[in-house]
């Protein structure tokens, strides 16, 4: 891949990327969330057209139109949402499409030994091709993906993220997969969070940061801290407000909290006037901990202490204990698009604007107005719907939700994700103001610099288990990038 | 089963047969509550409910549900949803009746019969496909203009043919005609739920069906005609939705607008309890037949203990439900 570009509406994805993977090589490609990574793997399946650049593969230039031209020249792509059909066998899986069949009937026993023979190339002979994917635990369905790549003949694979929902065991069953996909001369683009996987089993390893490659390097020739700051590399930027305050009376508290999935173990204490942020990976278990509190996931184990409520909860009772939720998925979770602004604003306390269950018009619009013109939202009015809106804007209503509720915790997933600068800097403002007046935040994002700047203190979330919370002056972002990364 | 143990140790050889047999288990247990039924209402009601007269009619009675259930099976498993059927069958026995009454053959009613319940499965499928419109709204709106068509085709009103041997197909057995235990419009039936059940299992296109209606993106990525695939079983569908409705014109002797409303509902009940999913993948021929004699049985059971028809309707509402939790808890199980 040479100089490969791709720019969504304002932002600039990628930006005269390279890439250059060989046969029998696995090649790592390293960057932090939003750093391009997936949109360049998008490129490379055909998902998405580059807008400038070229691809070439085996000395053929490769343009493919769309993912099952990517397929049929021999790209495979292994997602952590894996495409397989879960109510058809191993085998059928495997030769999805390419099934053997004579006069459209199928051989079972061609089919059955084509699998088996992919599988048992990858190590695993004894996988009983007849079983439903349904069955499967979800490291076993990974080889089957994988299993289907080999039954194709793919040259290229990539693993995205292959082992972010795998215990240890299964992943070093999955490294001594990928040995065998190298020894058999595939080429391997291999994408992780985890540094000690790369040091592994990469070869080499190239770096993405803001949508550029800046590196490329022999893994033996690199080091962790080298690749932290390659990852890193950028200055604080003078955009977060954060005004001098003292934090007040304890007013949420979590203690060994563990969720059906995750978090694994998570304790802390959130007091009036502050600012927490929770870094980590994607699928760390940070989005899941603000579930489980708010009450959307269920708690298996551990206590909950919102003010002076004790014990798990529903969301509407969590609305009344003072808690409110920002959801990191604005447009199918946080906001119902086809409503109104002054709709979406005041949905969790109705009971306001009327008596006896009646909901007064004019006291909703007239509400609508006001925090309209207080977040200065961009748009027509409060009767436009929510839908019409940029991101930002979407997400300046978001927030005036929880304001107007007069919420005292604000919980917020990734609050300023995929919005412009002017309205990221406004949210900061806001999450500033509102712990001045005696709010407690806590704050869940993939951007750094933000919570750098933005937190009081910041706890990092590991694999399921929340670290000790660090006052902002005592760590940075090398620190909180290894005990994200387990490095 | 969790994450870390691998189906591959020997511990769990046992549950890998189970799971393998699963679908297996669950016609048994159909099977097993169908016959629990039927005891029921042959010690409430006596033998004249098992004997052989009864149990003929029974079949009878399940096989139009029955064909129009074994093309639904097939939308079902493929993720979609026929909405259309009562009206199809309607139509279709005011197209044959038109033809008989015209004075031709009943072959070529016959041909004509089927060959208007293919071509209202294409226009479903073509709707579908080319206007990317979900099956359920497509099918609302052809559930109201086949039966304005069929109406409009009858002059709103019922259509008398002259008796043909299409009149025999599903008629009660003589006693000349014993020797063949059912009617030849019941051996039809299951003769082609034998060859639809093999094509959903063992052919390309078949195991296509299951790939699209289990994970239709999946599906895409590996190249499976989606398109193609869910016309093909929308036609399918509407060929066998013809076939019920030349059952239903056997029976009635007439070309009825009127007739067959709300068996879309009876169909779907069939194929759901016989273990279909409707977010598709799951499904079987064999369960869907069972599912259509379970609530035949019911039906016909019901009205012979003189239970008022509102007491059948709730029964049956409540075999439904419970059906489909059953399948739910023992999926979660697994």
């Amino acid at each position: 891949m040479r100089g490969v570009s791709k720019r969504f509406g304002a932002t600039q994805a990628l930006d005269a990327v390279d890439l250059d993977v060989q046969q029998g090589e696995v090649h790592a490609l390293l960057g932090e969330n939003g750093s391009g990574k997936s949109t360049l793997m998008r490129v490379l399946a055909g998902a998405i057209p580059p807008d400038e650049g070229e691809m070439v593969l085996d000395g053929q230039p490769y343009r493919p139109r769309n993912p099952i031209d990517a397929r049929r020249a021999g790209i495979a792509m292994i997602h952590q949402e894996l495409s397989l059909c879960p109510d058809l066998s191993v085998a059928e899986n495997v030769l999805l499409g390419l099934e053997d069949a004579s006069q459209g009937v199928i051989r079972k026993g061609r089919t059955r030994q084509r699998a088996q023979e992919a599988l048992a190339r990858l190590g695993y002979p004894d996988l009983d091709v007849d079983l439903p994917v349904r069955r499967l635990p979800i490291a076993v369905r990974q080889i089957v993906e994988i299993a289907r790549s080999v039954a194709l003949g793919s040259k290229v694979v990539v693993l995205d993220e292959p082992t972010s929902s795998l215990t240890q065991e299964d992943a070093a069953r999955l490294f001594s997969v990928v040995e065998v996909l190298r020894r058999e001369g595939h080429a391997i683009v291999y994408i992780s969070h985890f540094l000690d996987e790369i040091k592994r089993i990469g070869d080499r390893l190239t770096v993405l940061r803001d949508g550029r490659s800046v590196a490329t390097r022999a893994v033996t020739e690199t080091d962790a801290d080298e690749m932290v700051s390659l990852m890193v590399g950028r200055r604080i930027d003078t955009m977060y407000p954060r005004s001098s305050r003292t934090p007040g009376e304890e007013i949420l508290r979590i203690e060994g909290l563990q969720g059906e999935k995750r978090p694994t173990r998570a304790s802390l204490s959130l007091h009036r006037g502050e600012v927490l942020g929770i870094a980590g990976l994607n699928g760390s278990g940070r989005t899941e901990l603000l579930r489980v509190i708010f009450g959307l996931d269920a708690i298996r184990s551990g206590r909950v202490r919102v003010g002076h409520h004790e014990g798990a909860a529903k969301p509407a009772r969590r609305w009344e204990e003072g808690l409110g939720l920002l959801s990191e998925d604005r447009k199918a979770e946080g906001l119902a698009l086809g409503m109104t602004i002054a709709d979406n604003l005041t949905l969790t306390a109705l009971d306001r604007l009327g008596r006896h269950g009646t909901v007064s018009p004019g006291r909703q619009l007239a509400t609508g107005q006001e925090w309209v013109s207080r977040l200065a939202v961009r748009c027509q009015g409060p009767t436009q719907a929510v839908g019409e809106l940029s991101g930002g804007n979407q997400q300046k209503v978001a927030l005036a939700r929880l304001l107007f509720h007069g919420v005292d915790v604000l919980l917020l997933d990734e609050p300023t994700r995929g919005i412009d600068v002017g309205s990221k800097e406004q949210i900061y403002g806001l999450i500033d103001q509102a712990a001045l007046e005696g709010k407690a935040v806590l704050m869940v994002s993939s951007y750094l610099p933000e919570l750098l700047g933005v937190c009081d203190r910041i706890a990092v979330m590991h694999k399921g288990v929340l670290g000790e919370a660090v006052r902002v002056e005592e760590t940075d972002s090398e620190r909180i990038i290894r005990e994200a990364t387990g490095a | 089963m969790t994450a870390g143990e691998a189906p591959t140790t020997e511990e769990s050889g046992l549950v890998r047969r189970i799971a393998k047999r699963a679908s297996l288990f669950n016609l048994a247990g159909l099977f097993i509550a169908w016959a629990l039924v039927f005891a029921f209402f042959t010690w409430q009601i006596g033998l004249s409910f098992g004997g052989r007269a009864n149990v003929e009619t029974l079949f009878r009675q399940t096989t139009i549900v029955g064909l129009a259930s074994l093309g639904a099976t097939f939308i079902i498993v493929s993720g979609g949803i026929d909405l259309s059927v009562g009206s199809v069958v309607a139509f279709v026995t005011v197209v044959i009746a038109r033809v008989v009454q015209a004075g031709h053959s009943p072959w070529v009613a016959l041909a004509a019969g089927v060959a208007a319940g293919a071509l209202a499965g294409l226009l479903n499928g073509v709707l579908i496909t080319r206007l990317k419109v979900g099956a359920f709204i497509v099918t609302l709106g052809t559930l109201g203009l086949f039966r304005g068509i069929a109406t409009g085709l009858a002059n709103e009103q019922k259509i008398d043919a002259p008796e043909t041997w299409l009149n025999e197909i599903l008629a009660t057995l003589g006693k000349s005609e014993r020797w063949r235990l059912l009617p030849y419009g019941v051996w039809f039936t299951l003769g082609l739920a034998f060859l639809m059940s093999w094509i959903l299992r063992r052919t390309v296109f078949g195991r296509h069906v299951v790939a699209v209606g289990s994970n239709e993106h999946a599906a895409r990525l590996c190249g499976v005609p989606i398109d193609r695939v869910k016309l093909l079983v929308y036609v399918i569908g509407g060929i066998t939705v013809g076939l019920a409705g030349l059952m239903q014109f056997s029976r009635l002797t007439v070309g009825d607008p009127t007739v067959a409303r709300g068996l879309e509902l009876d169909v779907i009940a069939a194929v759901v309890i016989g273990g279909a999913s409707l977010s598709g993948g799951q499904g079987s021929i064999a369960g869907t037949l069972l599912g259509a004699l379970l609530l035949s049985t019911i039906r016909s059971g019901a009205s012979q203990m003189g239970l008022p028809n509102w007491v059948q309707d709730i029964v049956t509402g409540a075999i439904i439900v419970l059906s489909v939790t059953l399948d739910r808890f023992r999926t979660r199980q697994s």
